[in-house]
């Protein structure tokens, strides 16, 4: 069953159009992330589901009933925002209450409710403190417990982490999946952290200028991007690019500066074509050294720069003119100026058409 | 790489000791009759002196006699303090043909002030929460016309006033007076309030509205708690801005509704026997008595108002 979904929703501020007729529909108790850089109209299309912007067109259906055109109290759906948006002058308490006291829920309801919320989060102990005197963990969790005690059938996050920092965010992140382990309720999650939409999504949306590139689980998404912009911007540090020519034909290669990556094991989704490719490679794809001398394709580069992160080494190479990055564990002696034998599986790798950009 | 060899080379080469017992050390010492300091506070000095030496000639004055006053030394303490000219201004001074003094247009002054300020903000402060958070169709030009009406001269508008008050049959009593003061409040204080409004984050009024409260329940519960110190602004603003009108008090009301402001007036322009100057400056100080209260009582949070707008809650 579906529990929220969207068809064919567009908004526009004068001539300027937000958000392109989408349409996604969204299963029961799944975790949808909508990932995009700043800007993309991500929040924009979370507001619009709330009912805080009146949308231009199409429609919005939540648990099978249409709320186009509901006030965002009746569309059953709960908010977490990214500044917490906690009401400063009321306690914890006072926060958690507030919908319900609106709603005029009868009293005894409302304690028994709180109670159970603030159990579920731990925050028992912060009931009675104001916004001002919690720490930024502390706040959020408040701000998720405000949409947690109302009941709501859809939870809609809005970066709820990115005022926190980095420690913070991840056992946040942590206890929101976990929350979501639990009670099992729809959620739509917004947020430009890469890391967040892998780790906790179900589906990920990944949206540019107001339009969906990519609506697909993580490991699709990660794995076969289906477009250029999704493979760069998903990955950290980014894929490799190489640009060049397809062959195509019965053993299509792609070849670039002299050299030549067959590409007969790459599973395309159509017959390969000949013309100007891009060629991508993620940088933890790429093996060094001896484990290199297995892999079908191979090359020897020159080390540029090395960037050490603890766990894994970060190393910068040129390959035949083309800036080339992999990744190396992080207790490796590799140091610039080295010639190093590196090699990948070209089936692991994403070949787009230059022109579309699109995946072959 | 940092080499534990080199680095001992490049210690042994300094002179520890004499490096460290010669040249600056420590807290920079500051002296106390420096040019700036000097430039400083005489400047300051001599700005207050400029405000402070009218008002100690007009206490000074208030507290003597007349024979004294006659002496001509409007610097000189007075040698027999009276607080005779104080009673007389509140209670006994005469315009036109009440003589009793300022007290009745104290009262006066009082009961056009209080519903004044009370409906100016009432109103105001509704209208900039609207116009911050509900951007309803036509609020841009709603404001522009709003704001170009406080850049209007009050002239233009006296005359217009007075035939619609007449009209109404509110013309020379207080309650039209009030009216008077909440409209011409009514651009400023809603610029003050809809500027405050727009500072405090857009998000904590779409949790408002999640939570399902709607245009009254954000403005009371959520609001009106946050404001506080933007009302105390615009109290002081409205409390002293009405209390020493004069323009508005001298063409909208009658001899018997007078503000405090145009009674003074008339005590201390009267023409008719001698010139009480120790009767006019007690009653002038007694007229701006009420303003200067307000700002002792209020002005640390009159500054922290107005400085609230530009800090994050």
């Amino acid at each position: 069953m579906t529990s929220v979904s969207i068809r064919d929703l567009s908004l526009k501020f004068g001539a300027l159009e937000v958000l392109k007729s989408l349409s996604i529909d969204i299963e029961d108790g799944e975790f949808l992330v909508l990932l995009g850089p700043s800007g993309c109209g991500k929040s924009t299309l979370l507001n619009c589901i709330a009912g805080l912007l009146d949308i231009s067109g199409g429609q919005i259906f939540i648990k099978g009933r249409n709320v186009t055109w509901e006030e965002p109290k009746d569309r059953g759906i709960g908010m977490v925002f990214q500044s917490y948006a906690l009401y400063p002058q009321m306690t914890v308490k006072g926060n958690l209450s507030f919908g319900l006291k609106t709603a005029r829920v009868p009293r005894d309801e409302i304690a028994r409710k709180v109670a159970r919320t603030a159990e579920v989060l731990q925050i028992e102990p912060l009931l009675d403190r104001k916004p001002s005197q919690l720490s930024g963990g502390q706040r959020q969790r408040v701000a998720i417990g405000r949409a947690l005690v109302r009941d709501v059938d859809v939870f809609l996050f809005d970066e709820p982490l990115s005022n926190l920092d980095a420690k913070l965010r991840a056992e946040l992140r942590v206890e929101i999946k976990r929350l979501h382990q639990k009670l099992r309720n729809t959620m739509i999650y917004v947020t430009h952290d890469q890391i967040e939409a892998l780790t906790l999504a179900d589906r990920i949306a990944v949206m540019r200028s107001g339009a969906i590139q990519q609506l697909d689980t993580p490991h699709e998404i990660y794995n076969r991007p289906v477009n250029l912009y999704v493979a760069g911007f998903m990955g950290s540090p980014g894929m490799n690019f190489i640009s060049g020519e397809i062959d195509g034909g019965d053993s299509p290669a792609f070849r670039f500066a002299g050299q030549s990556i067959d590409l007969s094991t790459y599973p395309a989704s159509a017959p390969i074509k000949s013309g100007p490719g891009i060629f991508g490679i993620r940088p933890e794809h790429i093996v060094s050294g001896d484990a290199a001398s297995v892999e079908p394709y191979q090359a020897t580069v020159e080390i540029d720069v090395v960037e050490p992160m603890g766990a894994d080494t970060l190393v910068w190479a040129m390959l035949d003119g083309s800036e080339f990055r992999f990744r190396v564990d992080g207790q490796t002696g590799m140091r610039v100026g080295d010639h190093v034998r590196i090699g990948f599986d070209p089936a692991r790798a994403s070949v787009f058409d230059t022109a579309t950009e699109l995946r072959l | 790489m940092a080499d534990v060899q080199t680095l001992n080379t490049v210690a042994v080469g300094i002179d520890p000791v004499a490096d460290r017992l010669s040249g600056p050390q420590g807290a920079r010492p500051k002296r106390v009759l420096s040019r700036r300091n000097i430039f400083l506070y005489g400047t300051l000095i001599f700005v207050a002196a400029y405000y402070l030496v009218p008002l100690y000639v007009m206490i000074v004055t208030s507290l003597k006699g007349m024979p004294e006053i006659r002496l001509g030394n409007i610097f000189s303490p007075p040698v027999e303090i009276t607080f005779e000219p104080w009673v007389k201004a509140w209670a006994t001074a005469c315009t036109g043909l009440n003589c009793d003094g300022l007290s009745r247009g104290f009262w006066n002054s009082v009961r056009i002030t209080v519903p004044s300020v009370i409906f100016s903000i009432a109103v105001a402060s509704v209208n900039g929460y609207a116009l911050a958070n509900w951007r309803f169709k036509g609020a841009n030009t709603f404001f522009t016309i709003l704001i170009v009406g406080a850049f209007i001269p009050y002239q233009v508008m006296i005359y217009p006033i007075v035939i619609l008050l007449r009209e109404i049959g509110l013309y020379g009593t207080l309650w039209g007076l009030v009216i008077v003061h909440s409209i011409f409040g009514m651009p400023i204080l809603t610029l003050l309030f809809r500027n405050y409004f727009t500072s405090v984050p857009e998000e904590l009024f779409k949790a408002a509205r999640v939570d399902g409260a709607g245009f009254w329940a954000i403005y009371f519960k959520i609001m009106l708690p946050m404001a506080l110190p933007i009302f105390v602004v615009a109290i002081i603003l409205q409390i002293t801005g009405i209390w020493n009108d004069f323009l508005f008090g001298v063409i909208y009301t009658k001899p018997d509704t007078y503000p405090m402001t145009v009674q003074l007036n008339n005590i201390v322009n009267s023409v008719q026997g001698v010139k009480e100057y120790n009767v006019n400056m007690a009653a002038t100080i007694l007229t701006g008595l009420v303003p200067l209260l307000v700002y002792f009582v209020s002005g640390k949070l009159f500054v922290r108002g107005i400085a609230a707008g530009a800090v994050k809650g």
